[in-house]
């Protein structure tokens, strides 16, 4: 069964009358459990659960130094080109916005991995938009192949692919997935996707399975938070993920809890995600899987991800920029705007002041 | 009385072997491994990063110490192999702790995997320590294929929950003809001790002193433990008995 039919299992699933029925007691029960149902994930994103948020925490923090120790991975994007054909409303790429459409060029991209790989990252995130004219799998390849020369693990986050790309972008190199559903909520998915290739939600959403099954080493899945109602998101955000590990156990899967940015076209969020909501997110999906990755990128601002280190955060990027070629040439028009500018060596004195170890390697070439 | 451990025709001095991960810092690795007193150290090829020298976990090793690479992140026993052979290609000997694991949830180990990527090693010279589940058949097993001891786990990983494995673990020793080397899962000093009574030859911890409220001073309570637990093994444990032994025995009045 694919994940489009487990989350099917929950249309028409009211998230309301479940919050409603929940008790103090349910509540603290869960979060003494040792290990988690479904509906036990769920139960800790109800508001019920807002009043337990430090003895989830606490329990949260020893999950997560258990697990992962008292390290945290570092990685950085890089955006390799922004032509794009989809119309997502939310997106600063989309096909309608003037911008400067650029694409990196061989030489671009070396140039950028050097700026990159003397801060000492040995972890790429990769990133395109939608445009299989202008930013094809071949591509995709050929940078891989040059990034390879500077980095151990390169990750991917471009459109979705069939299974045989994946697999072609796999033995090039690439050793991990990110790709973000944006919204599970299926008939929402549609209004904000309202035409282009990734208006397919079914495609989207079956993608990290494809990459699996072909032998990916990590996949990072997420929802675009404020899209929707982010409690909803946030469970099938965690069932999406539980769903892999399940199915592809010699897989590493994580979740991003991204929460959307200001960008050029100006859209504004339809659903306010607070901090509070956030922690409560990360805390609820560590409990319920405690050997769950949790990303957090430079979306969020530096005084927060200093304290998200200590509640559940294993990855965090470092020394970002979300325009084309951006690190060489700062005319370029960013994706959305970062709020965290800080570069790798400011975020590593950051954690060893926390008495925590930046990460920089946590991956070979094999 | 001379009681050395020997793996591979190489003396080593401690029965405590130091893993490297899930440290705050790099510079509480040698400050551990000095605490501990511990000899063989393993680190993850994965993490070790020859290009930024103030980052290499590897550099922290100190210099007296045998550096043995593991394979953690492998996935079946041709990526193990693969992982083998860049650590030593890398200059980091030809020790190495054979790691495969493919399930995310618990970190068991892969025994079968495991046992295929040994026999390739063994055959290209390398010392190969593989972490299995404690199998009486696939010990042996890697007996014959030539490794140079064998690693089965108390408990899952980083579980800190002791030796839930204790029963066939006691089996292992009794019946391998390698040392056995507890590796995985012990939380506590006392569970060291308990495995060193038991009879193993060494064990190998890392999350239990990395996660520590102090590394260093937990490091070498483990140090100490081992070495308390090998004199106790050594001296032989009285009987457990399940009773009070009877001071006014039934058959006393019985005589020759």
């Amino acid at each position: 069964m694919s994940y489009y039919e487990e989350r099917s299992k929950y249309n028409g699933f009211n998230f309301d009358s479940f919050f409603n029925n929940l008790t103090d007691d349910v509540i603290r029960k869960i979060i003494a459990r040792n290990r988690l149902s479904v509906l036990d994930y769920l139960a800790l994103l109800s508001p019920r659960a807002e009043l337990f948020l430090e003895e989830m925490a606490q329990r949260a923090q020893r999950l997560t130094v258990q697990h992962f120790g008292r390290v945290i991975f570092l990685y950085t994007p890089m955006y390799l080109a922004n032509y794009c054909v989809n119309q997502c409303l939310y997106c600063g790429f989309h096909v309608h916005n003037r911008l400067e459409r650029k694409k990196l060029t061989l030489p671009e991209v070396e140039r950028e991995a050097k700026i990159i790989a003397a801060t000492g990252l040995k972890h790429i995130l990769v990133l395109t938009g939608e445009s299989r004219q202008q930013s094809p799998v071949s591509y995709i390849k050929e940078c891989v192949e040059e990034l390879k020369k500077h980095f151990t693990s390169i990750s991917i986050e471009i459109y979705a692919l069939e299974e045989a790309e994946y697999a072609e972008l796999i033995s090039a190199g690439v050793d991990g997935l990110t790709i973000y559903q944006e919204i599970y909520d299926e008939e929402e998915y549609a209004r904000f996707h309202p035409a282009g290739p990734k208006s397919n939600y079914r495609f989207r959403l079956e993608a990290p399975e494809r990459a699996c099954r072909t032998g990916i080493r990590t996949v990072n899945v997420g929802a675009l938070l404020g899209l929707g109602g982010w409690r909803a998101e946030a469970f099938f955000t965690g069932l999406h993920a539980d769903y892999l590990q399940s199915r592809f156990p010699d897989v590493e899967v994580s979740i991003s809890p991204p929460r959307i940015r200001p960008h050029l076209g100006g859209f504004q969020p339809e659903f306010d995600v607070s901090d509070k909501n956030l922690v409560q997110y990360m805390l609820a999906f560590r409990l319920f899987m405690p050997r769950g990755g949790i990303t957090i990128s430079t979306r969020e601002r530096a005084e927060l991800r200093d304290r998200l280190v200590k509640l559940g955060a294993t990855k965090m990027s470092a020394g970002s920029c979300t325009a084309v070629g951006g690190r060489s040439n700062q005319e370029s028009t960013a994706q959305f705007e970062i709020s965290d500018e800080r570069s790798v060596k400011e975020m590593a004195e950051m954690l060893y002041a926390q008495g925590y170890q930046p990460v920089y390697k946590d991956w070979q070439l094999i | 009385m001379n009681d050395v451990l020997n793996i591979n025709g190489q003396e080593i001095s401690s029965r405590l072997f130091l893993g490297t991960g899930k440290f705050s810092s790099n510079r509480l690795i040698p400050e551990s491994v000095e605490a501990s007193g511990a000899q063989v150290v393993t680190v993850a090829l994965r993490r070790v990063d020859l290009d930024y020298e103030e980052e290499n976990i590897a550099a922290y090793v100190p210099r007296r110490c045998i550096l043995m690479p593991n394979t953690s992140g492998a996935r079946n026993a041709a990526e193990a192999v693969r992982i083998a052979r860049l650590a030593r290609t890398a200059g980091c000997g030809n020790w190495v702790k054979i790691e495969v694991i493919t399930d995310n949830r618990y970190l068991l180990p892969d025994n079968y995997e495991t046992l295929k990527a040994t026999e390739i090693l063994a055959g290209e010279g390398f010392v190969v320590l593989p972490y299995i589940s404690p199998d009486l058949m696939v010990a042996k097993q890697m007996v014959n294929v030539g490794a140079a001891a064998v690693m089965p786990l108390g408990s899952p990983i980083g579980s800190n929950r002791g030796l839930k494995t204790r029963e066939l673990i006691r089996i292992l020793i009794e019946e391998i003809p390698l040392p056995i080397i507890v590796d995985a899962g012990i939380g506590r000093p006392s569970e060291a001790a308990e495995a060193m009574e038991l009879g193993a030859a060494a064990v190998l911890v890392n999350t239990a002193i990395a996660t520590a409220g102090d590394p260093v001073g937990m490091a070498r309570a483990f140090g100490l433990a081992v070495e308390a637990g090998r004199l106790a093994y050594l001296a032989g444990t009285g009987e457990t008995l399940e009773y009070a032994r009877p001071s006014s025995p039934l058959t006393g009045f019985l005589r020759d």
